[in-house]
């Protein structure tokens, strides 16, 4: 990965989630990707983020939850994530296992899968990454988010009069 | 072996039997136990009893009132909720009462197990019931859980001191153990491990706590883990001289092994360490726990597994660490034991910057985490630097990779090695459970399990 490409990611545990390997794991992994982390570890609410990053949005915030609270959780930090000024347009992602149904087969119906994911998505997530994770998708995913200096830039010279 | 300790020093409950068992040559097993009914708790606790072993009583309170959420944990109470553990405070002073009348005695110490980083109110709610023997630490009970500073959690548990220490008007004698050898269940270093529940230690009694107890969690390489036991028990000499200690070994807090013989396998290993350093107490882990909270039955069961264990150790015949605490001089290397050494040589480095940084101990302990001289691997907590990082080594010790500013450089064969990748630590998360399962299948004897790739 090329310097230019590397991106700020915010990772974050959920409110009521004391899991942390689950969020070093994804440090590492973005940071194998060549980006810088920040790990905020766990029980951090959406309300916390907005307060320590309304002054300087990373490129990319990633939620993960393994509690089983993720749904609930996750639509409480984005509703605050996107009430933000700085934060409304930051790509922010949540992954894990966000249900209490822990497999699929067993989750139908408003808690299947497909039903979380689309709620999280409508509440205001860029992506939803459900356990099993396609982490391929994920890299790609991640891959296309474009950095803020650069999203900056565009933007200028979009306002640029010609 | 008491005679190397002052004839003086007045005894806890806790720590008198825990040293009347090591006399008679027995280890001192525990389970971790908690029920939010009074009637199942006194149960629980009148079966570990009753248990063939020689045991201490455990009262584990529920994680509302660990993170000091009582209103839940009295809703919960009420609504007849299920809740993981037991509400001492919410009880309160007859129901607490009743829960141990009549079972703690001398010969049945019970312990009250909480994880808050701001238990002042548990402390007194357990002293009030007669409950003067707990756990925890202003480090170890902060960084891995809450997001409360460690500066707080200082001042939390110096309160918590002075509660223990003013209860001796009424005829206690309180006991701490500190739950810093345990930091964050797997993959810190034992040198690290073995500082923090030094510091801890060291913590309580400056606070006027006598009677201590230094945990250390099993990790992944029992000759690395009887090192650190060895050191730790060199350290304590050193840096306690008029306490009354105890170390306490805990059985493996990581993923435990999937098969019943795996995991027992286990659990027979941490006898096999505890017993053969000398350690004088040990917490069980049931297979069940890895999934739920384990049955009554379950701890008793893994009680009696761990008592027939150290039998069997025992009856191999004399054991070395009998004579480590008379014959062990302090300014000896342990010239037969590298690993004992090593830990030693680091974890000696990094209490003495600390303990040189204040007067203060919890000043101490606050400042070495601000300068990175106290920095736990893959701990999230935002008082902790994080410039540390390990991994397992192909021969199964856990190493350093990273040692940021501790005050000590890596060994040798420590300093080439590379931060571990995302896909390294899973395999590293599960590599005990992977290990154990095929040793059981292939008839190893504990004591000698040996981690595979």
């Amino acid at each position: 990965m090329t310097s230019h490409s590397a991106l700020d990611i915010v990772v974050s545990g959920t409110e009521s989630d004391s899991h942390t390997w689950n969020l070093v794991y994804l440090q590492l992994l973005l940071e194998g990707w060549g980006h810088r982390v920040e790990n905020l570890g766990p029980c951090v609410a959406g309300r916390d983020i907005v307060e320590r990053y309304a002054y300087r949005a990373p490129d990319l915030i990633v939620l993960s939850s393994v509690n089983g609270h993720g749904e609930s959780d996750g639509l409480r930090a984005v509703a605050a994530l996107r009430a933000s000024r700085e934060l409304a347009g930051t790509p922010v992602v949540i992954g894990g296992k966000l249900g209490t149904h822990g497999t699929a087969d067993l989750a139908r119906g408003e808690n299947s899968p497909g039903a979380v994911a689309r709620r999280l998505r409508e509440a205001g997530f860029t992506a939803v990454f459900l356990e099993p994770v396609d982490l391929g998708a994920f890299e790609e995913f991640v891959g296309s988010v474009v950095p803020r200096h650069g999203r900056a830039a565009r933007q200028a010279l979009q306002t640029t009069p010609a | 072996m008491d005679d190397a300790r002052p004839a003086t020093v007045s005894r806890s409950l806790f720590g008198d039997f825990v040293a009347r068992s090591r006399a008679a040559g027995r280890l001192v097993v525990q389970p971790r136990m908690g029920f939010g009914e009074p009637q199942v708790m006194r149960d629980g606790l009148t079966a570990v009893k009753a248990a063939r072993a020689t045991t201490i009583g455990t009262v584990t309170l529920d994680s509302y009132t660990r993170v000091g959420d009582l209103d839940a944990a009295r809703k919960a109470l009420d609504e007849g909720a299920d809740i993981n553990g037991y509400p001492i405070v919410t009880h309160g002073l007859a129901t607490n009462r009743k829960l141990v009348e009549d079972l703690l005695a001398p010969d049945f110490p019970i312990q009250v197990r909480h994880g808050s980083a701001r238990p002042q109110d548990i402390i007194a709610a357990s002293l009030r019931a007669g409950l003067d023997a707990t756990e925890g630490g202003p480090v170890s009970y902060c960084l891995p859980y809450g997001r409360i500073s460690l500066r707080d959690s200082v001042r939390n548990w110096e309160e918590s001191c002075a509660l223990m220490t003013a209860a001796r008007a009424h005829g206690a004698e309180p006991h701490v153990e500190t739950f810093g050898g345990c930091m964050l269940g797997q993959l810190c270093p034992p040198s690290m491990l073995v500082a923090i529940s030094l510091l801890e230690g060291l913590f309580f009694h400056r606070h006027g706590v006598r009677s201590i107890s230094l945990s250390y969690a099993q990790q992944t390489h029992a000759d690395q883990d009887r090192g650190a036991i060895r050191a730790l028990r060199r350290l304590a000499r050193q840096f306690l001289p008029d306490a009354d200690w105890h170390v306490v070994v805990y059985t493996y807090m990581g993923v435990y092994p999937r098969t019943g013989a795996g995991a027992r396998l286990l659990l027979e290993q941490s006898v096999d360490i505890a017993v053969r350093t000398g350690a004088e107490r040990l917490i069980v882990k049931t297979a069940a726990e890895a999934h739920r909270i384990a049955t009554v039955e379950e701890n008793i069961q893994a009680l009696e597994t761990a008592a027939a264990a150290d039998r069997r150790v025992r009856a191999t015949g004399p054991l070395p660490a009998d004579s480590d605490d008379l014959t062990d001089t302090d300014g000896d290397d342990f010239t037969d034991d590298p690993d004992a050494q090593e830990i030693l040589d680091e974890a000696t480095s990094v209490i003495t910057a600390v303990l040189a940084l204040s007067e203060d101990p919890g000043a101490a302990l606050t400042a070495a985490f601000a300068h990175g001289l106290l920095d736990v691997p893959y701990c999230l907590h935002a008082d902790n630097m994080g410039r540390t990082r390990s991994y397992i080594d192909r021969d199964g010790r856990l190493r350093w990779s990273r040692t940021g500013s501790l005050p000590f450089r890596a060994a040798g064969r420590t300093t080439d090695a590379t931060d571990m990748t995302a896909a390294d630590l899973l395999g590293a998360l599960s590599r005990v459970q992977r290990s154990f399962d095929r040793a059981a299948d292939l008839g190893v004897p504990p004591g000698h399990v040996q981690l595979i790739n």
